[in-house]
């Protein structure tokens, strides 16, 4: 049998970040005493490299390389783009956070620079084994982020948890997999999907594989009944981790279930569409009603994201490119605001104190009226109230829904989302009608500042164009493999 | 019956009572123990898959290394048994039923004909010169280089994290630094000093 040298180039952004990494390592144990945000300054050129190698390596057409195993497309190419964008503002908005803490060093910007390759192995593969192991890469970091606190007995509670079920999740995704190897021979995902068109297998044993697989997903996407980790890790974990593992984690996850059940499965649109559509009903159901009795916001936000989750798997569970693209559409708006959101909770904290109780809002309007703005445009996003951008997110969801067939869900839909405007109201209440309990200055650096202003002002701006962004994920799936 | 059955048979059973007594055993080091030997007879199922290679991997690797490291760790943590197995018998019928249930469910579609041996018929066996463990070599070296890459990544991640999380740079102890106690020179330690000889009055 002859070997071809596979072609590296479509790679390109995957190797330099591997090399960036080992960089990043050596250079914070050889200086990282005397120079201490050299780290953070590599770890930010790294992602700029990532995003001018991306730009200039993006080919129009499918290109697989690797027997097959990397794929590049339109997809791969934006949401690739998409995980530096966020993993660069995270690390922005986390600087100060940590660096009062004691965690400013080597270990967490290299540990998140893993957890940024695994997600671009993930978005970019086309053959269940790297789909696997590059969730294990992006796994294992966020693990090991989450752990990194270890004097915080919550932030060992949450490793061990997030550990845990991660593992399991991981099993049950492993069985699936097997079990679609065992009926179709396979494991590369386009070839996978000629053997079902064949039909030639026992459907039984796909059907098997994929209930663990739909498991094993919804585990990682925190969406119910598999979200137990998220609100006890969202507490536990420092917030800038879970800043971390609450945005781009999820850009991957999209990638994720596109590759495997759009892309791989997507013949079999009728066994995983009822899945589906039992995880999004009751994920916005336990997300919405849970999240009210929070008083944590960390919580809150936790049961909030389960919540958003259900309504990424209503436009999944369309089936169709238009579905897709709206639910694409609604995570990136989704990472959009929970930048936004942590990074005002991490804005408000202080050394010794953290700001992740809903009475630290209490009063911001007194003590800062631009960011006690931005909160409201941020809350009125994830409510969905016009003319924020979180009202086109919903409404493209459930335009696919509808188009689907499933009046029925749309209202559900709908109605639960209403339960969920009260606890985001909540928080604009607290800020502009209570008292401030403390008149500790806010004092951000500039570049913080700057982002967070952005951030909030964006939100707002795409709900005036969400065209552009939506034609973006419509051109996005278009041109991909599915 | 072959001879084939007969060594499947055997091995399944053991494989199958050893597993049993893993979760029974009352004492940690046992059930440990009881590991080795489930592990042992399951890389003897392998051989007969003709997968020598795996068969010899799980025995280095699984017996050799992780269980060792495995009872190392038994033995040092003390392990209260009677704490472990409170609220047992509270929760055992609701567990029973769970268990009962899940096992129902898989057997109804394991059991079924889709798993029988005309559906998923076994491989056609090699002749005794092929040579498993250089098939996988090549492979892994070509075709799933890739993977092969991403699972050295991996390893690195466990590496930088192990390391992140337990090593501990405490200021303020006493204990001699060996590398710097090594590198000393003796002008750090002696100093010559010239004083005039002083005379006797």
């Amino acid at each position: 049998m002859n070997f071809l040298q596979p072609d590296f180039a479509p790679a390109y952004p995957e190797i330099f970040l591997l090399l960036m990494v080992c960089v990043v390592l050596l250079a914070d144990l050889a200086w990282g005493e005397e120079k201490p945000h050299l780290a953070y300054l590599l770890s930010q050129f790294a992602l700029l490299g990532c995003v001018l190698i991306t730009f200039a390596t993006s080919a129009p057409g499918v290109v697989y390389t690797f027997s097959g195993m990397f794929v590049d497309d339109a997809l791969a190419d934006i949401l690739k783009m998409m995980v530096y964008v966020t993993v660069s503002v995270v690390l922005v908005y986390s600087r100060t956070y940590i660096s009062t803490r004691g965690m400013l060093n080597g270990e967490f910007f290299s540990l998140a620079l893993f957890a940024t390759l695994g997600m671009m192995v993930m978005i970019s593969a086309s053959h269940f084994l790297t789909l696997y192991l590059g969730l294990e890469l992006l796994s294992l970091s966020l693990y090991a982020m989450v752990a990194l606190r270890r004097d915080s007995v919550g932030a060992t509670e949450a490793a061990i948890k997030f550990f845990v079920l991660g593992a399991l999740a991981s099993g049950f995704l492993l069985y699936g997999m097997s079990m679609i190897y065992g009926a179709t021979g396979s494991l590369n995902i386009a070839r996978v999907t000629e053997v079902i068109q064949t039909g030639a297998m026992s459907h039984t044993v796909l059907v098997v594989g994929v209930v663990f697989i739909v498991a094993g997903i919804s585990f990682k996407l925190s969406a119910a009944p598999f979200h137990m980790w998220a609100p006890d890790v969202y507490e536990g974990a420092s917030t800038a981790v879970v800043l971390f593992i609450g945005s781009a984690p999820k850009l991957a996850a999209f990638g994720f279930i596109m590759r495997l059940l759009a892309e791989g499965l997507g013949s079999m649109v009728a066994d995983w569409q009822g899945m589906l559509i039992i995880l999004a009903v009751m994920s916005m159901l336990i997300g919405n009603i849970a999240a009210i009795a929070q008083t944590n916001i960390k919580r809150m936000l936790a049961y909030s994201t389960i919540s958003h989750m259900g309504f990424v798997l209503l436009g999944v569970l369309s089936g169709d490119g238009n579905g897709y693209s709206s639910s694409m559409f609604y995570v990136v708006v989704y990472v959009l605001m929970t930048l936004g959101t942590f990074g005002m909770i991490m804005l408000l904290s202080r050394a010794g104190f953290e700001a992740d109780k809903l009475e630290d809002f209490k009063g911001l309007n007194r003590r800062n009226p631009w960011y006690a703005f931005i909160m409201l445009l941020l809350m009125f996003s994830m409510a969905g109230i016009p003319p924020t951008v979180g009202i086109y997110a919903k409404l493209s969801v459930l335009q696919a829904v509808l188009n689907a067939g499933y009046i029925w869900l749309a209202v559900v839909a709908v109605l639960l989302s209403l339960i969920g405007v009260f606890y985001y109201l909540r928080i604009v209440k607290l800020m502009y009608f209570d008292e401030p309990e403390t008149d500790a200055l806010i004092l951000p650096q500039g570049d913080v500042k700057l982002l967070l202003s952005a951030n909030g002002l964006a939100v707002l701006a795409f709900g005036f164009f969400p065209q552009a962004l939506m034609a973006w994920c419509a051109y996005a799936i278009r041109h991909s493999s599915i | 019956m072959s001879f084939e059955d007969i060594i499947f048979y055997f091995f399944s059973a053991v494989l199958v009572s050893s597993a049993l007594g893993v979760i029974t055993a009352r004492n940690p080091v046992h059930s440990a123990l009881l590991l080795v030997l489930a592990f042992f007879t399951s890389a003897g199922l392998w051989l007969l898959l003709e997968a020598e290679f795996l068969a010899i991997t799980l025995v280095l690797v699984y017996v050799g290394a992780v269980m060792v490291l495995f009872l190392f760790v038994v033995m040092m943590l003390d392990i209260n048994l009677d704490q472990l197995r409170e609220g047992f018998w509270k929760w055992f019928p609701f567990g029973a039923f769970l268990a009962l249930l899940m096992a129902g469910e898989m057997a109804m579609v394991l059991m079924g004909k889709q798993f029988g041996a005309d559906e998923m018929p076994a491989p056609p066996s090699r002749g005794a010169d092929y040579s498993n463990t250089k098939e996988l070599g090549r492979l892994i070296y070509t075709e799933y280089v890739y993977a092969f890459e991403l699972a050295a990544v991996i390893l690195l991640v466990a590496i930088v994290a192990a390391i992140a999380l337990t090593l501990r740079r405490r200021t303020g102890i006493k204990s001699p630094d060996v590398a710097q106690q090594v590198a000393v020179k003796r002008k750090d330690r002696v100093r010559m000093v010239s004083m005039p000889s002083e005379k006797k009055e």
